[in-house]
């Protein structure tokens, strides 16, 4: 995260890449942790596919299926090369990181995990690296394991090492926190669980996209994330994995291109990355997940995370300024990324989150899929803004504004 | 249209029939897993008629508003007229337009009334 050298954020030129911001006055769309919007060479990408070449991948002997394998083996590089996976086939293309997380539970899970196993989760952690789990839990006898939060938001770090233990088999943690913005110390947790000779499962829907991420120096077993929150569209995820343990992994899903051969009886499966993707996949989606790497790349990712870091500040400043907010999550900027969840005083987050919509400005409001954490927050909801390479000084300044008048607007006379 | 208009506001912050009753006869609490609101309703039944009814929790305004309003309409009426109020009858009184999210925050307060005093699970509007 501390690269030296970069262009800062072309951000004017950035946003005109996205008709979406074209109104008068523009949406100041601050729901980025959930989703983000789609820039037109993704789209274009994805057109280009459809009007030009539109057919199945793989096995088709005319030129048209050859080019849409190419662009689709094209996108699995792209991606490989984003995180710094040594082989594109250690990409596997799922539906989403809710998927990608599943695929593991069920497949590596399944011959791995036994009664009385441990696997470490956190109370940060969003519901889809926490539900396969239980599932998992449920079907083996496991134990789930969860790490405590500081009242700053942070990891409760030396809690990792009193539940490490030989019994310890999986730790599945989120590298960022998609309620608190918390970037969690991953590297650390990656290393004091391999001393342990745990396997390590990182959901990294929101790392991936608003910082680099290095597969090959976190040494992590396993990283999940989905394309909808990096520019890319919605219907496409990632898994990747050491290559040792998805070759060793059974299938998870039965069905075209992921065998070698098929008999009435057995099967003999594809090499990776087929044998994990059954079925015809989103061939349009994988192509525009490549050029989103394309677009995230060429805008420079350090210059993203430094934008964020720096719309996060001037968000944390004014916001203060609200009498009767608080502001969950770590206060210094340097330990999360441009996540900010917070309540108004007397004010439900639905109603924040609907007042700020009649002023353009879209924000999330609820328990953010990560109910555990809720509990321990001792919320029942939060609202949250969360920012993007496309937000500006002016989508914080109309977050304010419009908080001012919901606060007005709510405590009427009080 | 301001979504939050002043009756809306007024019911938010001065809630007609709120507490819970010591004795009901019917008292049924359900939460939208959607946002978490939660609303319970007690109810006093005397000869089928609706004596008095009590509702609390918590949620954003739509949904307190709708209950405080929804609360004021059944008091007195019997058990078979309250049975005919629809999502329709609803939406008439919180009186503005709503999107699919929201809309489930103005029918809490019925479906907990409907599950409780007739064992109606479905959300109002959907199949009854």
């Amino acid at each position: 995260m501390h690269t030296a050298h970069f262009r800062p954020l072309d951000v004017e030129g950035i946003r005109k890449d996205f008709p979406i911001f074209a109104t008068a006055p523009p949406l100041a769309f601050l729901d980025n942790a959930a989703s983000t919007q789609t820039p037109r060479p993704v789209v274009d990408a994805m057109d280009a596919y459809y009007d030009t070449y539109r057919s199945n991948i793989h096995r088709g002997i005319y030129r048209i299926s050859e080019e849409a394998t190419e662009q689709y083996e094209r996108a699995r590089e792209k991606v490989a090369q984003l995180i710094n996976a040594p082989r594109s086939r250690q990409i596997i293309f799922t539906r989403n990181t809710t998927e990608s997380i599943n695929l593991v539970a069920y497949s590596w899970g399944s011959t791995n995990i036994r009664e009385g196993d441990e696997i470490i989760l956190t109370v940060m952690e969003h519901h889809s690296n926490l539900v396969p789990w239980q599932l998992l839990a449920q079907r083996t006898g496991a134990v789930l394991r969860f790490l405590e939060i500081t009242d700053e938001g942070l990891l409760d770090f030396a809690q990792l090492r009193d539940c490490l233990t030989e019994k310890t088999k999986l730790v599945a943690m989120g590298h960022v926190s998609n309620v608190l913005g918390t970037i969690n110390p991953i590297q650390s947790v990656i290393d004091a669980a391999h001393a342990v000779g745990a396997k390590v499962v990182v959901d990294a829907a929101q790392s991936v996209p608003h910082f680099h991420v290095d597969v090959q120096q976190l040494d992590c077993d396993f990283l999940a994330f989905s394309g909808h929150k990096m520019c890319g569209p919605t219907g496409i995820g990632v898994l990747y994995g050491k290559i040792e343990l998805l070759e060793e992994m059974p299938p998870f899903l039965g069905g075209g291109s992921m065998i070698r051969s098929v008999e009435r009886d057995v099967s003999s499966y594809a090499e990776l990355p087929a044998k994990f993707e059954a079925g015809t996949p989103s061939i349009a989606e994988a192509i525009g997940l490549g050029h989103a790497v394309d677009y995230i790349t060429q805008a420079n990712l350090a210059a993203i995370h430094v934008h964020e870091q720096e719309l996060l500040k001037y968000a944390h400043q004014r916001l203060k300024e609200i009498e009767g907010i608080t502001l969950y999550g770590p206060s210094a900027p340097h330990q999360k990324t441009g996540v900010i969840s917070f309540n108004l005083e007397g004010v439900h987050p639905h109603d924040i989150a609907g007042i700020l919509d009649t002023h353009g400005v879209a924000i999330r409001a609820g328990h953010h899929c990560a109910q555990p954490l809720m509990k321990r927050l001792d919320v029942i909801a939060t609202a949250r803004a969360s920012f993007y390479l496309y937000n500006t000084v002016e989508d914080v300044d109309r977050l304010y504004e419009g908080l001012c008048r919901t606060q007005k607007l709510m405590t009427r006379g009080k | 249209m301001n979504i939050y208009q002043e009756e809306l506001l007024d019911h938010y912050e001065n809630p007609s029939n709120y507490g819970t009753l010591p004795d009901p006869d019917i008292s049924h609490e359900e939460d939208n897993p959607l946002c978490g609101d939660q609303i319970r309703i007690d109810l006093l039944v005397e000869d089928d008629k609706i004596k008095e009814v009590r509702f609390c929790g918590h949620g954003c305004t739509i949904s307190l508003a709708a209950a405080s309003m929804l609360t004021e309409r059944i008091e007195g009426k019997s058990l078979d007229e309250v049975k005919q109020l629809s999502k329709d009858d609803i939406l008439d009184m919180i009186g503005i337009p709503l999107g699919p999210v929201r809309l489930k925050c103005a029918l809490l307060a019925l479906k907990v009334l409907k599950a409780g005093a007739y064992g109606i699970t479905s959300w109002p509007g959907e199949d009854e």
